[in-house]
This record gives C-alpha cells, sequence and structure tokens, in this order.
C-alpha cells in the first residue's frame, strides 16, 4: 500500500538525521540574532543558486517545473475569490457599528511583516489571527473557527496588503525569548510515529523527495501564509498547516492558536525576518 | 382557383419534407438548439466521448496543435492546461483526459474572430493522456501530452 | 450591490483581446463523499459559460465535473480597448451568474 512506502522513506529520513547530518541542531545558550544566522549560512550552502529573496517562494525557488504550474495558477489564483470576502469582512459593522478597522489602524499601510509579537502585558505571543479574533470578541462578536473560513479571508486580505515588507519579527526582552526558545524546542524536536522533527524535513532533507513530493526549505516558509491549497480546494491558515503536517508524521496535531503554535510561530517566523510578504500564497 | 390549390399543396409538401428530413436525422437537435452534449459527457472512453461531441473517434494527429501541461502534475486536483493551433478555420476545440472516469472535461465553440486558444485547469484523477480536439475547417485534428499524476509523499 | 462570482479582466494588444476570468464555483463531480457522513455530495458544476462582445457570440464553452474547483478560463479574439465582454454562467442546478467589463 502507497502508505507503507511513504512511511519507509520517511523513516529512512529519520534515520540518516540521526546518524548526523552536517548541521548542528543551535545551542540552547545561543541567541536569535546567532540562530538567525546559521539558519541562513545553512541555506545559502545548501541550494548556492537561489538568490535570499527568492527564498520567499517557498518550494519554487528550487524546483523549476513546479514552478511553471505554479506561475500558470498565478495567473488568476483562487485566493484572489478569498482576498474580496476578506476586504468585505473586514469592512463589515459590528453590532456595534465599529468595524475591524478599529483594531488595526494601520492596515492599510501593511501590518502582517510586524506579526507575531510578544506582547508584554500579557506575557503572549500575538499572532494575526489571535487579534482578529481578539477584535471581534472586544465588540461584542463571536469568534471565528481558527484554521480556514472567514479568518483566513480577513488575513488574506491583512497580508495582501501588506506585500512587499519585509518580515520583521521582533524579541524585545527575556520573557519573549523564553517563548522563541519554546517555538525553536519545537521546531527541532521528534515527534509522531514517524518520529520526525520539522527540522528533519525542511532543514536536514530540504531540497530531498519524498515520493514525487520535494521538501520545501524552512527559510521562507512562512511568508506567503495564509495559503490556498488545491489539496484543500480551499485557504487556509499557518496552524491549519502545521496540525496537517503533525498529523503527516502521525503526531496528534495541538490546537490552533494554542501555547505551543504560537510560539512555533513566533520561532518559525523569525527565521524569515528579512524575506518579504508574499501571501496569501497558492500550493498544491 | 387552381393556383391557390398548387400553392396550397406546395405549402403542405414543403413542411411535410421538414419533418421528413428531421425523421431521417438531417437536421438534428443538436443544430437546432445550443445544448450540453450529454451523451459525449457521460461517456467513459475517449472513443465514445468523441463519437458523442464529433460524430465520429478519428481524428487526424497534427503537430499544429499545442498542448501545454505539466509533465508531472503537483496536484492532480487543479492542473493548469493551455490548448493553442494555428489551424486555420478552428470552429471547436475538446479537451480530454484519457484516464477520467468521464474523459471529456471540456468542449468550446469559438465565434467569429476568436482564436484557437483556450486556458483552464482540469482535474485529472490519475496518470493520463490530456488530448486537445479541435475541429479545422470542417475536419477533425488532435494531439496529446502526457501527465504524470502522482501521489505526494506528504503534502500530496 | 450583489456580489458576482465571477473575476474578469480583459485586455488588449494588437488587435487581440485576451480574456481571463476566475469563477467561484464548488465544480463538485458527484462521485466525492462527505468524510464526515459517507453520503455522495450532490454533482453541482456549471455546464455552459458564454462570452459576448458587442452583441456577439465569442465563446460558448461546455463543461463537467472534470474541470477544477473555482475555474478558470482564457481566450482570445479580435478587438479593441472599450469592447464590452459579457460573460455568464449555468450549472446543472440551475444557478446562474454573469458579469460585464470593459477591455482595457
Amino acid at each position: 500500500m502507497e502508505e507503507h512506502s511513504v512511511k519507509a522513506k520517511l523513516i529512512a529520513i529519520a534515520a540518516a538525521a540521526m546518524v548526523g547530518m552536517t548541521m548542528a541542531v543551535p545551542a540552547a545558550l545561543a541567541s536569535p540574532e546567532d540562530d538567525l544566522k546559521a539558519f541562513r549560512e545553512y541555506f545559502k550552502k545548501r541550494f548556492p543558486n537561489v538568490p535570499f529573496e527568492d527564498f520567499a517562494n517557498g518550494v519554487y525557488a528550487i524546483d523549476p517545473a513546479a514552478r511553471e504550474q505554479w506561475e500558470a495558477i498565478e495567473e488568476f489564483p483562487p485566493y484572489e475569490i478569498n482576498i474580496e470576502k476578506g476586504k468585505e469582512l473586514f469592512h463589515k459593522p459590528f453590532k456595534n457599528g465599529k468595524t475591524m478597522a478599529s483594531c488595526f489602524p494601520g492596515y492599510k499601510k501593511g501590518i502582517k511583516q510586524n506579526y507575531p509579537y510578544f506582547d508584554t502585558k500579557s506575557g503572549k505571543v500575538k499572532t494575526l489571527e489571535l487579534e482578529i479574533n481578539e477584535c471581534r470578541e472586544k465588540n461584542g462578536e463571536k469568534p471565528l473557527p481558527w484554521g480556514k473560513g472567514p479568518i483566513a479571508d480577513i488575513s488574506a486580505y491583512l497580508t495582501y496588503l501588506s506585500r512587499g515588507h519585509k518580515t520583521d519579527v521582533k524579541i524585545p526582552n527575556k520573557a519573549a525569548e523564553a517563548e522563541y526558545e519554546k517555538g525553536k524546542h519545537f521546531f527541532y524536536a521528534k515527534r509522531g510515529q514517524l518520529n520526525l522533527a520539522c527540522a528533519d524535513c525542511h532543514v536536514y532533507y530540504a531540497g530531498h523527495h519524498i515520493r514525487a513530493d520535494l521538501l520545501s526549505p524552512a527559510l521562507g516558509h512562512t511568508t506567503h501564509f495564509p495559503v490556498y491549497r488545491s489539496k484543500w480546494g480551499g485557504l487556509g491558515t499557518l496552524h491549519r498547516r502545521y496540525a496537517g503536517c503533525n498529523k503527516q508524521v502521525r503526531a496528534k496535531p495541538f490546537p490552533k492558536q494554542g501555547e505551543e503554535y504560537r510560539a512555533l510561530e513566533y520561532f518559525h517566523t523569525y527565521m524569515s525576518n528579512g524575506l518579504p510578504i508574499n501571501g496569501p500564497g497558492a500550493r498544491k | 382557383m387552381n393556383e391557390h390549390r398548387r400553392l396550397f399543396l406546395k405549402g403542405t409538401l414543403a413542411i411535410g419534407a421538414l419533418s421528413v428530413a428531421a425523421g431521417a436525422g438531417l437536421l438534428t437537435p443538436g443544430d437546432v438548439l445550443a445544448a450540453w452534449p450529454e451523451a459525449a459527457f457521460k461517456a467513459k472512453t475517449v472513443d465514445d466521448a468523441l463519437k458523442g461531441l464529433m460524430g465520429g473517434a478519428a481524428f487526424e494527429s497534427s503537430d499544429a496543435i499545442n498542448v501545454k501541461a505539466p509533465d508531472i502534475a503537483e496536484n492532480g486536483a487543479v492542473v493548469p492546461i493551455t490548448v493553442s493551433s494555428s489551424l486555420k478555420d478552428v470552429t471547436n476545440i475538446a479537451i480530454l483526459a484519457s484516464a477520467n472516469p468521464s474523459p471529456l472535461t471540456s468542449a468550446y465553440e469559438l465565434g467569429k474572430g476568436t482564436h484557437a486558444y483556450i486556458s483552464t485547469r482540469i482535474k485529472m484523477g490519475k496518470t493520463g493522456d490530456v488530448i486537445a480536439i479541435v475541429k479545422s475547417g470542417g475536419k477533425v485534428y488532435g494531439a496529446k501530452k502526457q501527465v504524470k499524476v502522482t501521489i505526494g509523499g506528504c503534502g500530496g | 450591490m450583489a456580489k458576482s462570482t465571477i473575476k474578469i479582466r480583459a485586455r488588449e494588444k494588437d488587435g487581440v483581446v485576451t480574456v481571463k476570468c476566475l469563477i467561484s464555483h464548488p465544480m463538485e463531480t458527484g462521485s466525492r463523499k462527505d468524510k464526515k457522513t459517507g453520503k455522495l455530495i450532490p454533482a453541482h458544476y456549471i455546464t455552459e459559460v458564454t462570452a459576448e462582445s458587442n452583441g456577439e457570440k465569442k465563446l460558448t464553452a461546455y463543461w463537467g465535473g472534470g474541470i477544477s474547483k473555482n475555474p478558470y478560463l482564457s481566450f482570445k479574439y479580435d478587438g479593441k480597448k472599450g469592447d464590452k465582454v459579457k460573460l455568464s454562467w449555468v450549472d446543472n442546478q440551475g444557478q446562474s451568474d454573469s458579469l460585464e467589463t470593459t477591455v482595457k
């Protein structure tokens, strides 16, 4: 059955990763800046022909055949429908007369590049989706489901307006760094029946094939979310993808917008600092 | 009086001729009404789909038809296809996916001044040929390209 | 104003108008099962798309379930800037929509 051969290949990757690939897991005491430098250097060495900015295109920076199909989709991408829906929802007044613009005053100039950020007052990592629902609840409305639907549409609209801005996630203090470290740990920790870490596929084995899939590099991963996936036949958020990926290594997914995924998103996005926001994106 | 009778008979005969022609299949509902080609869409084989659409399964291979399709589809649910042709007087284009349960994906009738060019996105259930059929000057031509549809290791 | 399911872009260059459109539609084949209920999702797909310009029919497209969800269509015809292009669709459940645009 197909599942077994995929499993076998993934196990082979895991085994090879354990034997020791060339990149050392960043030491827990290294600063985020050191981590970022090492991360970028690793991918520059792995893919010497890819200009830094091109990593924002994910797997299409390293797969020319897939890139051609992606460019055909980008001629008129299906997420345009979602951007329009998101725009309408963003400007639709709540029962109290206010709109979402009251919570995101700088939205027109682009705000996605600043997310996630560490909110010192609450001690929480705030993602864009989290703040969209906080805005709704603050104004007497029910929160939206996290993975897809209206929240993804609104996120798509705000992300679209942020296109071109360079990812700029900040780690302002020790408390924020602790959350960053949680996310980093998650990224490098093995999980699931297939005993794989995010890093196994997207760092050590980036650019290799699992069956017909080419593994995308983690550098540039977050710039194109939310994403319209042909597989989903629709738009989904980053945490929807995290949950899917965890399920694919036979690990129990964590709650979307829970502590674990927000910490992961914090680390994950920081690693793409300097790369331009180009979401919402289209993927298979 | 005889004149009127003759005219009257002529009129009746004319109507009679029309209904005879319809009965013999010279005038088909397809000619009179633009209708969704149900038999062609429901056909389970390429040959049957072409019979339903063009009246026959035969077509002449032509280099003047270009089928732009990926060698390996990223995702079989959304496969970008562009059919273009330099043949003259193209009136119809059809796109089939040979390995689909119902191979006919779409059929196009081109109006005056419309170019032999169609770009769309089709579903492909598994590896097969994308066949582009082009009717030019009343004659049916075709070209094909194989597209591999695979199961991904993780994202698929 | 009712929201349209159709997005069109029509541009003219060297006497040729290229029309690109994206339609919001599920394009269900009728063979897919609902994962939660196990029941077949009823067929719901666009059967016909027509494009008219300045009163003339430029294209009639007959579609089946084999066209992707949120379908895309592009075609070309001899025309000029300022032409009006009207795109209409109808599906197997009797729903329909249409949108007119001006060629840029």
